[in-house]
């Protein structure tokens, strides 16, 4: 297992290496540079600039020195704030992202699942009505309405939470509720689903066939194997998440990453673009390499590194 | 001597959205200590809701309607679920036909052979319990049972984890088996393989065992009665060899034709022609009457009686009526 998981990881920097030479070949196609601005800047300061951030030379040359820099895990300057590097921001400004994407996370599986086994167990129950009902509205509404909802009702309204900005706990309810909205529901329904599968299998007939209880046969037959389409789909759903939050922390006003790459598309900072594409990757490559490993740990069936059996 | 098991005219049903399906139809047997009753009959003549209704597991939107089953004198289908939990696995325990898909894929065999005794048998330590199911798992033939505890159900063959289901369902030494088709899923050898030692076990620790099967062939080497399900109905019982070489239902008749022998030619075998009838339509005269060529006028309006010989050999079929002369 331990040979399986440095060989993923050998593989995912060969593919946050490809990924990067395309962001890297991709920014440089887009026409105009990272120092157009509405009114044209004298020549001799372009050149100048130019000339300290290295454009001057071959696009070849630049790629490598870029590489060389990404490989040593230096993002390089920002192009639009002076004297800051990529680096900074993302020391800066991912904390945040992570934070709210964390608990928007723990808020979805720590409701979602209970939610998703109620609903099986209470089958065409009202119980399980309800929560049909709730979750097909939540799945269809884009965060960005939920989040206007929310500040309208509970911050407007009602004035019980603050409408913006980050920090207090207060301050984090709302962006966490609008962010966890999908995956709560999407969560929700697959748990339920999965559990109804489960349910119905010949091996939960067997436990009960040998005295095991109604509860232990649902918490402890039924659980652990309904849980574990669920488990593979939580790591590119919080790298989902972390990415998607950028519409949130905009309307919040949250100084996060999403918020910072939004704002550097807008101001043509190749630097900071690419370097936050490589970050996002790089997060969602090894969120999907964590829940590889949950996975094999938690399915006796799955072994690394070999097919799965039968 | 009270007999071990009585199912008197049991009535179970599913209530479906397009009406109540009689799955079970006055069902009724006996079994002794120790005894084997083989239930056969076609897909979907009740066999295995017959038998989930003695354990009180009747699937979702299925009930038992009326009728009793009297286990060492008490009515199972009168119990609560958590008096019933008590039975199951202890006093009735139950094998089924697929062991692929019957052992939870996330424990190991350990684990799920232990849960057993921890529910039934508290008062064993862990030591005890261990020995225990070492002891079970050379009963039925298993290599290296240390092994097979620690081991996953993925890892082991079809005929071994039907040993281990077998093994699994006699840890508390049960009064009654009850084993659903256990070796339809299972290669020829291994099939018989199991057979001879569900056989052996039954010597050993005196279970009585109820064998389902739509296999006659199986039948022939383990059970003493054989009770032939048709649409829901028991339409004939005797003893095995009575059924063999008197068989008096036309039904059991087309069964024995359909076993394949080794002195047939090979277009010999005689399917029963037709299907079994709808158990959603109100039936009133005999289950068989459109398939059965020795029907006769009043097979289409009247459900037969049952007929009981000297031997006990039982039979649904107005042919058994005092008053029945065959024309010639
Ligand atoms: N969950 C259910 N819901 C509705 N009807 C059911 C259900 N389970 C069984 N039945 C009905 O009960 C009848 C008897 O089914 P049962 O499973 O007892 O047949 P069987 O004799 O065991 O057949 P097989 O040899 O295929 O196992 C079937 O006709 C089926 O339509
Ligand atoms: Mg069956």
């Amino acid at each position: 297992m331990f040979k399986y998981i440095l060989k993923r990881i050998a593989l995912s920097i060969v593919i946050v290496f490809v990924i990067a030479t395309i962001t890297f070949f991709l920014c440089h196609a887009i026409p105009g540079g990272p120092f157009d601005r509405e009114k044209p800047l004298n020549p001799t300061i372009l050149e100048n600039l130019n000339k300290k951030y290295n454009l001057d030379k071959p696009l070849g040359e630049q790629y490598i020195d870029y590489m060389v820099d990404v490989a040593k895990l230096d993002l390089g300057p920002s192009y639009y704030y002076t004297n800051q590097t990529v680096n900074d921001f993302i020391e800066r400004c991912f904390p945040v992202s992570f934070l709210l994407g964390v608990c928007a996370m723990l808020v979805a599986v720590v409701l979602g699942i209970p939610a998703g086994i109620i609903s099986a167990l209470k089958q065409n129950g009202w119980q399980d009505n309800i929560l049909k009902i709730l979750t097909t509205i939540l799945v269809s509404l884009p965060n960005f309405v939920i989040a206007s909802g929310l500040m309208y009702i509970l911050g407007y309204k009602l004035e019980l939470l603050p409408v913006a900005l980050w920090g207090t706990p207060q301050q984090m309810i709302m962006p966490v509720l609008a962010l966890s909205a999908y995956p709560l529901s999407y969560i929700t329904k697959m748990m339920k689903s999965s559990m109804l599968e489960v349910m119905s299998s010949d091996y939960i007939r067997t436990a009960r066939s040998k005295g095991v209880s109604k509860f232990m046969v649902t918490y402890k037959h039924a659980l652990k194997n309904a849980i574990l389409p669920v488990i593979t789909v939580m790591g590119p759903m919080f790298a989902g998440i972390i990415t998607g939050s950028l519409v949130v922390e905009k309307i919040f006003a949250i100084p996060g990453l999403g918020q910072q790459f939004t704002e550097a598309i807008f101001n043509r900072d190749y630097t900071m673009i690419m370097g936050l594409t490589i970050f996002y990757s790089i997060l969602l490559i090894s969120s999907i390499l964590i829940v590889d490993i949950v996975y094999a740990i938690v399915d006796p069936r799955i072994k690394l590194g070999k097919e799965k059996v039968e | 001597m009270s007999k071990l098991l009585t199912v008197n005219e049991l009535c179970t049903s599913f209530f479906t959205k397009f009406g109540e399906v009689k799955a079970v139809d006055h069902v009724s047997f006996e079994l002794d200590k120790g005894e084997v009753l083989a239930i056969v009959g076609e897909s979907g003549s009740g066999k295995s809701v017959t038998s989930m209704s003695i354990m009180g597991l009747v699937a979702k939107g299925g009930k038992i309607i009326s009728g009793e089953i009297i286990f060492e004198d008490e009515d199972l289908a009168k119990k609560s679920e958590k008096e019933l939990s008590k039975i199951r696995g202890k006093e009735i325990a139950m094998i089924f036909q697929d062991p692929m898909t019957c052992l939870n894929p996330v424990f190991t065999i350990g684990n799920q052979m232990e849960e057993v005794l921890k529910i039934h048998q508290k008062q064993l330590s862990k030591k005890e319990r261990h020995a225990k199911m070492v002891e079970m798992l050379e009963k039925v033939g298993l290599a290296n049972p240390l092994e097979r505890l620690k081991q996953y159900p993925h890892e082991l063959s079809g005929g071994m984890r039907q040993r281990i289901m077998i093994a699994m369902s006699l840890l508390c030494n049960p009064k009654l088996l009850i084993a659903d088709e256990p070796t339809t899923a299972l290669d020829v050898t291994i099939q018989a393989q199991i057979v001879d030692l569900m056989r052996d076990l039954k010597d050993e620790f005196n279970t009585a065992i109820i064998l389902i099967t739509h296999d006659l062939g199986v039948v022939a080497g383990i059970a003493d009665k054989v009770a032939v399900m048709y649409a829901g109905e028991i339409v004939e019982e005797a003893k095995v060899d009575d059924l063999y070489y008197h068989p008096l239902h036309p039904y059991t008749w087309g069964l024995l034709k359909a076993l394949p022998r080794l002195d047939m030619k090979e277009n010999e075998l005689r399917p029963i022609p037709g299907s079994t009838p709808d158990l959603l339509l109100e039936r009133k005269g005999c289950p068989f009457f459109d398939r059965c060529e020795y029907a006769m006028e009043c097979c289409k309006e009247h459900r037969p009686d049952k007929f009981v010989k000297e031997n006990g050999h039982s039979v649904k079929c107005w042919r058994y009526h005092e008053d029945f002369k065959e024309v010639e």
